[in-house]
Protein backbone atom coordinates (compact mmCIF):
# COMPACT_ATOMS: atom_id res chain seq x y z
CA UNK A 1 0.00 0.00 0.00
CA UNK A 2 1.68 3.32 -1.07
CA UNK A 3 1.64 6.09 1.17
CA UNK A 4 -0.69 8.20 -1.78
CA UNK A 5 -4.34 7.40 0.07
CA UNK A 6 -6.02 9.47 -2.97
CA UNK A 7 -3.84 10.24 -6.32
CA UNK A 8 -5.52 11.62 -9.69
CA UNK A 9 -4.12 12.58 -12.91
CA UNK A 10 -5.68 14.57 -15.57
CA UNK A 11 -9.01 13.36 -14.20
CA UNK A 12 -12.03 15.19 -16.23
CA UNK A 13 -15.95 14.36 -16.22
CA UNK A 14 -17.98 15.81 -19.19
CA UNK A 15 -21.70 16.42 -18.91
CA UNK A 16 -22.28 16.77 -22.84
CA UNK A 17 -20.29 19.49 -23.68
CA UNK A 18 -20.30 20.92 -19.89
CA UNK A 19 -16.84 19.93 -18.12
CA UNK A 20 -17.49 19.92 -14.85
CA UNK A 21 -14.00 18.63 -13.96
CA UNK A 22 -11.44 19.69 -16.43
CA UNK A 23 -7.91 17.59 -16.30
CA UNK A 24 -7.14 17.90 -12.62
CA UNK A 25 -3.86 16.12 -10.96
CA UNK A 26 -3.02 15.96 -7.16
CA UNK A 27 -2.12 13.58 -4.62
CA UNK A 28 -3.02 13.21 -0.65
CA UNK A 29 -0.77 11.44 1.77
CA UNK A 30 -1.82 9.24 4.45
CA UNK A 31 -3.23 10.77 7.07
CA UNK A 32 -3.14 14.24 5.89
CA UNK A 33 -6.04 16.39 6.37
CA UNK A 34 -6.52 17.88 3.04
CA UNK A 35 -9.04 20.87 2.40
CA UNK A 36 -10.87 20.65 -1.40
CA UNK A 37 -12.06 24.27 -1.67
CA UNK A 38 -13.85 25.96 -4.25
CA UNK A 39 -16.89 28.51 -4.99
CA UNK A 40 -20.40 27.02 -6.22
CA UNK A 41 -20.25 25.22 -9.34
CA UNK A 42 -16.33 24.89 -9.38
CA UNK A 43 -16.94 21.31 -9.79
CA UNK A 44 -16.12 19.76 -5.95
CA UNK A 45 -19.16 18.01 -5.95
CA UNK A 46 -18.72 16.34 -8.95
CA UNK A 47 -15.24 15.74 -8.56
CA UNK A 48 -15.65 14.24 -5.16
CA UNK A 49 -18.67 11.67 -6.51
CA UNK A 50 -15.91 10.20 -8.66
CA UNK A 51 -13.49 9.86 -5.65
CA UNK A 52 -16.31 8.39 -3.71
CA UNK A 53 -16.79 5.72 -6.36
CA UNK A 54 -20.47 6.91 -6.78
CA UNK A 55 -19.97 8.59 -10.73
CA UNK A 56 -17.11 7.36 -13.38
CA UNK A 57 -14.78 10.00 -15.00
CA UNK A 58 -14.66 10.72 -18.57
CA UNK A 59 -11.06 10.85 -18.69
CA UNK A 60 -8.32 10.49 -16.98
CA UNK A 61 -6.75 8.69 -14.19
CA UNK A 62 -7.45 8.38 -10.37
CA UNK A 63 -6.96 5.81 -7.51
CA UNK A 64 -8.57 6.32 -3.91
CA UNK A 65 -6.93 4.02 -1.23
CA UNK A 66 -5.05 2.21 -3.72
CA UNK A 67 -8.29 1.47 -5.87
CA UNK A 68 -9.37 2.58 -9.41
CA UNK A 69 -12.19 4.56 -9.84
CA UNK A 70 -13.24 2.93 -12.84
CA UNK A 71 -13.05 -0.57 -12.19
CA UNK A 72 -12.80 -0.70 -8.22
CA UNK A 73 -16.14 1.56 -7.32
CA UNK A 74 -17.37 -0.68 -4.60
CA UNK A 75 -13.81 -1.16 -2.82
CA UNK A 76 -13.55 2.21 -3.00
CA UNK A 77 -16.76 2.23 -0.63
CA UNK A 78 -15.44 -0.02 1.72
CA UNK A 79 -12.76 1.90 2.39
CA UNK A 80 -14.16 5.40 2.92
CA UNK A 81 -16.13 7.17 5.19
CA UNK A 82 -18.26 9.75 4.87
CA UNK A 83 -20.07 12.46 6.80
CA UNK A 84 -22.05 15.64 5.71
CA UNK A 85 -23.45 18.49 7.57
CA UNK A 86 -26.86 17.60 5.32
CA UNK A 87 -27.37 14.05 6.13
CA UNK A 88 -25.58 12.01 8.82
CA UNK A 89 -27.31 9.80 11.13
CA UNK A 90 -31.49 8.58 11.51
CA UNK A 91 -33.07 10.36 14.03
CA UNK A 92 -35.49 8.29 14.97
CA UNK A 93 -32.72 5.60 15.92
CA UNK A 94 -31.12 5.75 19.13
CA UNK A 95 -27.41 6.36 19.41
CA UNK A 96 -26.25 2.82 19.64
CA UNK A 97 -28.73 1.73 16.95
CA UNK A 98 -27.15 4.29 14.41
CA UNK A 99 -24.02 3.11 15.45
CA UNK A 100 -24.68 -0.64 15.02
CA UNK A 101 -26.58 0.18 11.56
CA UNK A 102 -23.50 1.79 9.82
CA UNK A 103 -21.11 -1.11 11.34
CA UNK A 104 -23.34 -3.74 9.55
CA UNK A 105 -23.84 -1.44 6.57
CA UNK A 106 -20.18 -2.28 6.39
CA UNK A 107 -20.35 -5.38 6.94
CA UNK A 108 -18.15 -5.51 10.38
CA UNK A 109 -18.57 -8.93 12.12
CA UNK A 110 -21.58 -8.57 14.79
CA UNK A 111 -18.94 -9.33 17.85
CA UNK A 112 -16.71 -6.42 16.30
CA UNK A 113 -20.11 -4.14 16.53
CA UNK A 114 -21.09 -4.86 19.73
CA UNK A 115 -17.42 -4.33 21.31
CA UNK A 116 -16.62 -1.19 19.11
CA UNK A 117 -19.83 0.36 19.71
CA UNK A 118 -19.21 0.25 23.59
CA UNK A 119 -15.84 1.65 23.16
CA UNK A 120 -17.66 4.23 21.27
CA UNK A 121 -20.21 5.14 23.66
CA UNK A 122 -17.80 5.27 26.04
CA UNK A 123 -14.91 7.76 24.56
CA UNK A 124 -17.63 9.99 23.77
CA UNK A 125 -18.64 9.77 27.43
CA UNK A 126 -22.28 9.01 25.92
CA UNK A 127 -23.02 6.11 28.17
CA UNK A 128 -26.25 7.75 29.65
CA UNK A 129 -27.65 8.81 25.99
CA UNK A 130 -26.51 5.73 24.57
CA UNK A 131 -30.41 4.49 24.34
CA UNK A 132 -31.56 7.89 23.54
CA UNK A 133 -32.80 8.70 19.88
CA UNK A 134 -30.72 10.80 17.75
CA UNK A 135 -33.04 13.29 17.21
CA UNK A 136 -33.12 14.12 20.87
CA UNK A 137 -29.19 15.20 20.90
CA UNK A 138 -27.84 18.96 20.18
CA UNK A 139 -26.90 19.53 17.02
CA UNK A 140 -22.99 19.61 18.22
CA UNK A 141 -23.43 16.09 19.61
CA UNK A 142 -24.96 14.87 17.02
CA UNK A 143 -22.31 15.94 14.31
CA UNK A 144 -19.20 14.55 16.79
CA UNK A 145 -21.33 11.38 16.90
CA UNK A 146 -22.07 11.73 12.96
CA UNK A 147 -18.06 11.83 12.55
CA UNK A 148 -17.35 8.99 14.99
CA UNK A 149 -19.99 6.83 12.97
CA UNK A 150 -18.52 7.82 9.74
CA UNK A 151 -14.55 6.38 10.71
CA UNK A 152 -16.11 3.68 12.82
CA UNK A 153 -15.45 1.18 10.18
CA UNK A 154 -11.97 2.77 10.30
CA UNK A 155 -11.56 3.65 6.92
CA UNK A 156 -8.23 4.81 4.86
CA UNK A 157 -10.23 8.20 4.02
CA UNK A 158 -13.20 10.45 5.36
CA UNK A 159 -14.89 12.83 3.23
CA UNK A 160 -16.45 15.31 5.32
CA UNK A 161 -18.87 17.82 3.08
CA UNK A 162 -19.32 20.91 4.87
CA UNK A 163 -18.58 19.03 8.63
CA UNK A 164 -18.78 22.21 11.15
CA UNK A 165 -21.61 24.66 9.53
CA UNK A 166 -23.43 26.65 11.67
CA UNK A 167 -22.17 25.10 15.07
CA UNK A 168 -21.38 26.88 18.25
CA UNK A 169 -17.29 27.53 18.12
CA UNK A 170 -16.20 25.88 20.58
CA UNK A 171 -18.17 22.19 19.90
CA UNK A 172 -16.14 23.41 16.69
CA UNK A 173 -12.82 23.35 18.08
CA UNK A 174 -14.53 19.90 20.05
CA UNK A 175 -15.04 18.23 16.47
CA UNK A 176 -11.20 19.41 14.73
CA UNK A 177 -9.65 18.02 17.92
CA UNK A 178 -11.41 15.05 16.63
CA UNK A 179 -10.45 15.34 12.98
CA UNK A 180 -6.89 15.64 14.15
CA UNK A 181 -7.21 12.78 16.35
CA UNK A 182 -8.36 10.94 13.78
CA UNK A 183 -5.50 12.05 11.27
CA UNK A 184 -2.86 11.38 13.81
CA UNK A 185 -4.18 7.94 13.77
CA UNK A 186 -3.31 7.27 10.09
CA UNK A 187 -7.14 8.03 8.78
CA UNK A 188 -6.80 10.46 5.47
CA UNK A 189 -8.99 13.28 5.95
CA UNK A 190 -10.47 14.95 2.26
CA UNK A 191 -12.47 17.89 3.48
CA UNK A 192 -14.83 19.97 1.34
CA UNK A 193 -15.96 23.49 2.72
CA UNK A 194 -17.03 27.30 1.16
CA UNK A 195 -16.26 28.44 4.50
CA UNK A 196 -12.66 29.44 4.87
CA UNK A 197 -11.46 29.43 8.14
CA UNK A 198 -12.40 25.24 8.33
CA UNK A 199 -9.77 25.51 5.29
CA UNK A 200 -6.93 27.01 8.02
CA UNK A 201 -7.09 23.78 9.80
CA UNK A 202 -6.05 21.87 6.80
CA UNK A 203 -2.41 20.37 6.17
CA UNK A 204 -3.04 21.77 2.36
CA UNK A 205 -5.73 23.13 0.97
CA UNK A 206 -6.67 23.13 -3.12
CA UNK A 207 -8.66 25.56 -4.81
CA UNK A 208 -11.17 24.69 -7.69
CA UNK A 209 -12.23 27.73 -9.81
CA UNK A 210 -14.31 26.54 -13.00
CA UNK A 211 -13.43 22.90 -12.76
CA UNK A 212 -9.67 23.64 -12.52
CA UNK A 213 -7.56 23.03 -9.74
CA UNK A 214 -6.20 26.75 -9.66
CA UNK A 215 -4.05 26.73 -6.86
CA UNK A 216 -2.50 23.75 -3.97
CA UNK A 217 -0.31 24.01 -0.94
CA UNK A 218 -0.13 24.43 2.72
CA UNK A 219 -2.21 27.44 3.97
CA UNK A 220 1.08 29.37 4.73
CA UNK A 221 2.48 29.20 1.58
CA UNK A 222 -0.49 29.87 -0.32
CA UNK A 223 -1.08 33.20 1.82
CA UNK A 224 2.76 34.27 1.28
CA UNK A 225 2.14 33.04 -2.88
CA UNK A 226 -1.27 35.73 -3.07
CA UNK A 227 0.01 38.05 -0.69
CA UNK A 228 -2.78 37.60 1.40
CA UNK A 229 -3.59 37.34 5.51
CA UNK A 230 -6.02 34.91 4.77
CA UNK A 231 -7.19 31.83 3.02
CA UNK A 232 -10.52 33.68 2.69
CA UNK A 233 -8.21 36.07 0.91
CA UNK A 234 -6.81 34.39 -1.53
CA UNK A 235 -10.09 32.28 -2.34
CA UNK A 236 -11.24 35.29 -3.11
CA UNK A 237 -8.21 36.60 -5.49
CA UNK A 238 -8.64 33.27 -7.03
CA UNK A 239 -12.77 32.70 -7.12
CA UNK A 240 -13.38 36.31 -8.13
CA UNK A 241 -12.75 35.76 -11.72
CA UNK A 242 -14.94 32.63 -12.00
CA UNK A 243 -16.87 32.25 -15.08
CA UNK A 244 -19.43 29.81 -13.47
CA UNK A 245 -21.73 30.27 -11.01
CA UNK A 246 -24.43 27.84 -11.02
CA UNK A 247 -24.99 24.70 -8.15
CA UNK B 1 -36.15 56.56 17.72
CA UNK B 2 -34.62 53.41 17.37
CA UNK B 3 -35.13 51.19 14.78
CA UNK B 4 -35.53 48.00 16.69
CA UNK B 5 -35.81 47.88 20.47
CA UNK B 6 -35.74 44.53 22.99
CA UNK B 7 -36.82 44.60 26.36
CA UNK B 8 -36.57 41.31 28.24
CA UNK B 9 -38.01 39.22 24.91
CA UNK B 10 -38.95 35.59 26.51
CA UNK B 11 -40.28 33.06 24.08
CA UNK B 12 -40.26 28.56 24.85
CA UNK B 13 -42.04 26.20 22.62
CA UNK B 14 -43.12 22.53 23.72
CA UNK B 15 -45.38 24.22 26.43
CA UNK B 16 -42.62 25.82 28.24
CA UNK B 17 -40.01 22.62 27.85
CA UNK B 18 -37.74 24.93 25.26
CA UNK B 19 -36.26 27.88 26.27
CA UNK B 20 -35.61 29.96 23.09
CA UNK B 21 -35.40 33.16 23.49
CA UNK B 22 -34.41 34.47 27.42
CA UNK B 23 -35.23 37.73 28.39
CA UNK B 24 -33.82 39.13 25.06
CA UNK B 25 -32.72 42.74 24.94
CA UNK B 26 -30.87 45.05 23.02
CA UNK B 27 -31.72 48.11 20.18
CA UNK B 28 -30.80 48.61 16.78
CA UNK B 29 -30.05 52.26 16.03
CA UNK B 30 -31.55 54.20 13.11
CA UNK B 31 -29.40 53.49 9.75
CA UNK B 32 -27.27 51.16 11.92
CA UNK B 33 -26.04 47.56 10.50
CA UNK B 34 -26.73 45.54 13.60
CA UNK B 35 -25.51 41.99 13.96
CA UNK B 36 -26.89 38.76 15.96
CA UNK B 37 -23.84 36.35 16.13
CA UNK B 38 -24.90 32.91 17.20
CA UNK B 39 -24.75 29.35 15.92
CA UNK B 40 -27.80 27.01 14.94
CA UNK B 41 -29.85 27.04 17.73
CA UNK B 42 -28.54 29.69 19.86
CA UNK B 43 -32.64 31.99 19.03
CA UNK B 44 -31.67 33.98 16.33
CA UNK B 45 -34.73 32.73 14.45
CA UNK B 46 -37.40 33.23 16.93
CA UNK B 47 -35.79 36.93 17.61
CA UNK B 48 -36.47 37.75 13.92
CA UNK B 49 -39.73 35.92 13.98
CA UNK B 50 -40.95 38.08 16.79
CA UNK B 51 -39.71 41.16 15.36
CA UNK B 52 -41.34 40.13 12.05
CA UNK B 53 -44.92 40.06 13.58
CA UNK B 54 -44.98 36.39 12.97
CA UNK B 55 -44.55 35.05 16.73
CA UNK B 56 -45.62 36.33 19.34
CA UNK B 57 -43.47 36.13 22.45
CA UNK B 58 -44.64 34.93 25.74
CA UNK B 59 -43.11 37.68 28.00
CA UNK B 60 -41.56 41.53 27.30
CA UNK B 61 -41.18 43.91 24.74
CA UNK B 62 -40.65 44.58 21.33
CA UNK B 63 -40.93 47.99 18.80
CA UNK B 64 -40.09 48.56 15.75
CA UNK B 65 -39.74 51.78 14.30
CA UNK B 66 -41.54 52.74 17.69
CA UNK B 67 -44.54 50.49 16.98
CA UNK B 68 -45.16 47.22 18.96
CA UNK B 69 -44.65 44.04 17.58
CA UNK B 70 -48.02 42.38 19.69
CA UNK B 71 -50.39 45.42 18.80
CA UNK B 72 -50.10 47.17 15.18
CA UNK B 73 -48.82 44.19 12.96
CA UNK B 74 -50.34 45.57 9.87
CA UNK B 75 -48.29 49.13 9.99
CA UNK B 76 -44.68 46.92 10.84
CA UNK B 77 -45.21 44.84 7.82
CA UNK B 78 -45.41 47.42 5.64
CA UNK B 79 -42.30 49.44 6.99
CA UNK B 80 -40.27 46.14 7.07
CA UNK B 81 -38.53 44.16 4.41
CA UNK B 82 -37.53 40.47 5.65
CA UNK B 83 -35.49 37.46 4.25
CA UNK B 84 -35.61 34.66 5.86
CA UNK B 85 -33.02 32.14 6.66
CA UNK B 86 -34.98 29.49 4.25
CA UNK B 87 -35.01 30.49 0.12
CA UNK B 88 -38.70 31.73 0.55
CA UNK B 89 -39.83 32.92 -2.98
CA UNK B 90 -41.85 30.82 -5.68
CA UNK B 91 -39.42 28.40 -7.38
CA UNK B 92 -41.61 28.35 -10.47
CA UNK B 93 -41.71 31.84 -11.33
CA UNK B 94 -39.04 33.46 -12.79
CA UNK B 95 -36.94 35.77 -11.32
CA UNK B 96 -38.97 38.98 -13.06
CA UNK B 97 -42.09 37.68 -11.53
CA UNK B 98 -41.21 36.94 -8.17
CA UNK B 99 -39.86 40.88 -7.51
CA UNK B 100 -43.02 41.85 -9.47
CA UNK B 101 -45.30 39.74 -7.33
CA UNK B 102 -43.65 41.11 -4.00
CA UNK B 103 -44.16 44.81 -5.54
CA UNK B 104 -47.76 44.70 -6.52
CA UNK B 105 -48.24 42.40 -2.83
CA UNK B 106 -46.99 45.93 -1.24
CA UNK B 107 -49.16 48.35 -3.57
CA UNK B 108 -46.05 49.61 -5.81
CA UNK B 109 -44.16 48.38 -8.86
CA UNK B 110 -40.23 47.62 -9.82
CA UNK B 111 -39.87 51.05 -11.85
CA UNK B 112 -41.35 52.79 -8.89
CA UNK B 113 -38.26 52.27 -6.59
CA UNK B 114 -36.14 51.04 -8.93
CA UNK B 115 -33.00 52.88 -7.65
CA UNK B 116 -32.91 51.15 -4.52
CA UNK B 117 -32.89 47.53 -6.01
CA UNK B 118 -30.59 49.04 -9.35
CA UNK B 119 -27.21 47.60 -7.84
CA UNK B 120 -28.19 44.41 -7.11
CA UNK B 121 -30.65 43.75 -9.45
CA UNK B 122 -29.00 44.66 -12.42
CA UNK B 123 -26.60 41.80 -11.76
CA UNK B 124 -29.39 38.91 -11.60
CA UNK B 125 -31.43 41.35 -14.65
CA UNK B 126 -29.53 38.41 -17.33
CA UNK B 127 -31.67 35.69 -16.07
CA UNK B 128 -34.75 37.66 -15.59
CA UNK B 129 -36.41 35.05 -17.48
CA UNK B 130 -35.35 31.90 -15.54
CA UNK B 131 -37.00 30.50 -12.78
CA UNK B 132 -35.62 31.17 -9.08
CA UNK B 133 -35.36 27.55 -8.83
CA UNK B 134 -32.76 27.10 -11.37
CA UNK B 135 -30.78 29.94 -9.68
CA UNK B 136 -27.40 29.34 -7.51
CA UNK B 137 -27.52 29.63 -4.41
CA UNK B 138 -25.67 33.35 -4.77
CA UNK B 139 -28.14 34.52 -7.15
CA UNK B 140 -31.12 33.22 -5.25
CA UNK B 141 -29.97 35.29 -2.13
CA UNK B 142 -29.67 38.61 -4.19
CA UNK B 143 -33.04 38.17 -5.62
CA UNK B 144 -34.75 37.63 -2.46
CA UNK B 145 -32.85 40.84 -1.36
CA UNK B 146 -34.64 42.52 -4.04
CA UNK B 147 -37.82 41.26 -3.35
CA UNK B 148 -37.35 42.05 0.69
CA UNK B 149 -36.20 45.83 -0.65
CA UNK B 150 -39.06 46.45 -3.17
CA UNK B 151 -41.14 48.34 -1.32
CA UNK B 152 -38.58 50.53 -0.06
CA UNK B 153 -39.11 49.01 3.60
CA UNK B 154 -37.61 51.51 6.82
CA UNK B 155 -35.87 48.39 8.69
CA UNK B 156 -34.42 45.43 7.32
CA UNK B 157 -34.50 42.06 8.90
CA UNK B 158 -31.92 39.14 6.99
CA UNK B 159 -32.14 36.31 8.31
CA UNK B 160 -28.17 34.21 8.12
CA UNK B 161 -28.33 35.72 4.52
CA UNK B 162 -24.84 34.09 3.77
CA UNK B 163 -25.11 30.66 5.07
CA UNK B 164 -24.53 27.97 2.24
CA UNK B 165 -23.44 30.78 -0.21
CA UNK B 166 -19.83 30.57 -1.00
CA UNK B 167 -17.01 33.23 -0.30
CA UNK B 168 -17.05 35.62 -3.52
CA UNK B 169 -20.76 36.00 -2.91
CA UNK B 170 -20.82 36.68 0.59
CA UNK B 171 -18.46 39.58 0.19
CA UNK B 172 -20.46 41.47 -2.57
CA UNK B 173 -23.58 40.50 -0.01
CA UNK B 174 -21.67 42.65 2.52
CA UNK B 175 -20.99 45.40 0.01
CA UNK B 176 -24.58 45.49 -0.68
CA UNK B 177 -25.60 45.92 2.55
CA UNK B 178 -22.95 48.47 3.27
CA UNK B 179 -24.93 50.49 0.43
CA UNK B 180 -28.08 49.92 1.47
CA UNK B 181 -27.50 51.34 5.23
CA UNK B 182 -25.73 54.42 3.43
CA UNK B 183 -29.04 55.47 1.67
CA UNK B 184 -30.95 55.32 5.98
CA UNK B 185 -32.24 51.85 6.17
CA UNK B 186 -31.83 50.02 9.38
CA UNK B 187 -30.72 46.53 9.01
CA UNK B 188 -30.56 43.72 11.48
CA UNK B 189 -28.53 40.77 10.40
CA UNK B 190 -27.78 37.60 11.49
CA UNK B 191 -24.99 35.12 10.82
CA UNK B 192 -23.87 32.01 12.87
CA UNK B 193 -20.43 33.08 11.13
CA UNK B 194 -18.22 34.58 13.73
CA UNK B 195 -15.84 36.32 10.91
CA UNK B 196 -18.80 38.28 9.57
CA UNK B 197 -18.88 40.18 13.23
CA UNK B 198 -16.38 42.51 12.09
CA UNK B 199 -18.76 43.66 8.78
CA UNK B 200 -21.34 45.34 11.46
CA UNK B 201 -21.40 48.38 13.37
CA UNK B 202 -22.71 47.02 16.18
CA UNK B 203 -23.31 43.23 17.22
CA UNK B 204 -25.06 40.99 19.64
CA UNK B 205 -23.72 37.68 20.66
CA UNK B 206 -26.05 34.89 21.28
CA UNK B 207 -26.10 31.49 22.93
CA UNK B 208 -28.56 29.32 24.14
CA UNK B 209 -31.25 32.03 23.46
CA UNK B 210 -29.30 34.46 25.74
CA UNK B 211 -27.37 37.71 24.63
CA UNK B 212 -24.08 37.33 26.08
CA UNK B 213 -22.84 40.94 25.05
CA UNK B 214 -23.79 44.22 22.89
CA UNK B 215 -20.97 46.10 21.43
CA UNK B 216 -18.94 47.39 18.40
CA UNK B 217 -16.55 44.33 17.02
CA UNK B 218 -14.01 46.53 18.12
CA UNK B 219 -14.75 46.93 21.58
CA UNK B 220 -15.44 43.15 22.55
CA UNK B 221 -12.19 42.31 21.09
CA UNK B 222 -10.42 45.24 22.98
CA UNK B 223 -12.36 44.38 26.49
CA UNK B 224 -10.90 40.72 26.37
CA UNK B 225 -9.61 40.24 29.33
CA UNK B 226 -6.56 38.50 29.81
CA UNK B 227 -3.11 38.07 27.16
CA UNK B 228 -4.27 35.53 23.81
CA UNK B 229 -1.21 33.74 22.95
CA UNK B 230 -0.94 31.82 19.91
CA UNK B 231 1.18 28.40 19.15
CA UNK B 232 1.92 26.15 16.62
CA UNK B 233 4.05 23.15 15.67
CA UNK B 234 5.14 20.52 13.54
CA UNK B 235 2.46 18.01 14.90
CA UNK B 236 -0.07 20.70 15.67
CA UNK B 237 -2.19 17.48 17.33
CA UNK B 238 0.45 16.89 19.85
CA UNK B 239 1.37 20.15 20.91
CA UNK B 240 -2.38 20.80 21.44
CA UNK B 241 -2.59 17.57 23.77
CA UNK B 242 1.24 18.45 25.74
CA UNK B 243 -0.18 22.18 26.43
CA UNK B 244 -3.59 21.29 28.01
CA UNK B 245 -1.58 19.35 30.31
CA UNK B 246 0.34 22.25 31.44
CA UNK B 247 -0.66 23.18 34.80
CA UNK B 248 -0.99 27.05 33.62
CA UNK B 249 -2.72 26.59 30.83
CA UNK B 250 -6.69 27.87 31.12
CA UNK B 251 -8.05 27.38 27.54
CA UNK B 252 -6.46 25.37 24.75
CA UNK B 253 -8.07 25.67 21.19
CA UNK B 254 -7.28 24.86 17.80
CA UNK B 255 -7.33 27.81 15.25
CA UNK B 256 -6.83 26.83 12.27
CA UNK B 257 -3.35 27.25 11.30
CA UNK B 258 -2.29 27.93 15.06
CA UNK B 259 -3.50 27.22 18.56
CA UNK B 260 -5.23 29.61 20.85
CA UNK B 261 -3.92 29.23 24.43
CA UNK B 262 -4.81 31.55 27.52
CA UNK B 263 -2.72 30.96 31.39
CA UNK B 264 -4.17 31.19 34.35
CA UNK B 265 -1.85 33.59 36.64
CA UNK B 266 -0.36 35.10 33.24
CA UNK B 267 2.32 37.17 34.67
CA UNK B 268 3.42 38.29 30.88
CA UNK B 269 5.76 35.55 30.57
CA UNK B 270 3.95 33.06 28.72
CA UNK B 271 5.81 32.83 25.71
CA UNK B 272 9.19 31.97 27.46
CA UNK B 273 6.85 29.58 29.28
CA UNK B 274 5.03 28.06 26.55
CA UNK B 275 7.81 28.19 24.56
CA UNK B 276 10.24 26.55 26.85
CA UNK B 277 7.80 24.09 27.68
CA UNK B 278 7.29 22.89 24.42
CA UNK B 279 10.70 22.64 23.52
CA UNK B 280 11.24 20.24 26.26
CA UNK B 281 7.93 18.11 24.99
CA UNK B 282 10.00 17.69 21.64
CA UNK B 283 8.64 20.53 19.68
CA UNK B 284 11.88 21.73 18.89
CA UNK B 285 10.27 24.19 15.94
CA UNK B 286 7.56 25.50 18.46
CA UNK B 287 6.12 29.20 17.61
CA UNK B 288 4.54 30.97 20.49
CA UNK B 289 3.48 34.45 20.02
CA UNK B 290 1.04 37.33 21.60
CA UNK B 291 -1.94 38.17 19.43
CA UNK B 292 -5.06 40.07 19.39
CA UNK B 293 -8.24 38.06 20.44
CA UNK B 294 -10.86 37.42 17.06
CA UNK B 295 -14.75 37.54 17.65
CA UNK B 296 -14.50 33.94 17.99
CA UNK B 297 -12.18 34.06 20.86
CA UNK B 298 -14.57 36.51 22.39
CA UNK B 299 -17.24 34.15 22.10
CA UNK B 300 -15.76 31.02 23.65
CA UNK B 301 -14.43 33.15 26.26
CA UNK B 302 -17.88 34.11 27.13
CA UNK B 303 -19.14 30.82 26.63
CA UNK B 304 -16.78 29.31 29.54
CA UNK B 305 -17.48 31.98 32.04
CA UNK B 306 -21.30 30.74 31.64
CA UNK B 307 -21.11 27.17 30.96
CA UNK B 308 -17.70 26.55 33.34
CA UNK B 309 -14.96 24.89 31.14
CA UNK B 310 -15.84 22.79 28.76
CA UNK B 311 -15.05 18.63 30.08
CA UNK B 312 -13.74 16.35 27.40
CA UNK B 313 -16.22 13.98 25.46
CA UNK B 314 -19.90 14.60 24.79
CA UNK B 315 -20.75 15.42 28.42
CA UNK B 316 -21.59 18.36 29.63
Amino acid sequence: MPDKVISCKNLSKQFGGFTAVNKISFEVDKGEIFGFLGANGAGKTTAMRILCGLSYPSSGEATVAGFDVYHKQESIKKNIGYMSQKFSLYENLTILENIEFFGGVYGLPRKDIRQRSNDLVQHLGLEKEAKKLVGELPLGWKQKLAFSVAIFHRPKIVFLDEPTGGVDPVTRRQFWDMIYEAAASGITVFVTTHYMDEAEYCNRVSVMVDGKVEALDTPANLKKQFNSDSIDDVFYKLARGAKRTGD
Amino acid sequence: MSAVSLENITKTYNKGRVLAADAVSFEVAEAELFGLIGPDGAGKTTIFRILTTLLLPDKGSAYVQGTDVTKDYQTIRNKIGYMPGRFSLYQDLTVEENLNFFATLFGTSITANYDLIKDIYEQIKPFGSRRAGKLSGGMKQKLALCCALIHKPEVLFLDEPTTGVDAVSRKEFWEMLKKLKQQGISILVSTPYMDEAGLCERIALIQDGRIMKVDTPGEIIRSYPVRLYAARAANIYQLLNDLRKHELVDSAFPFGEYLHLTLKNDKNDGIEVLQQYAAAKGHADAEVKLIAPTIEDSFIRLMREKNGPEKPGLNK
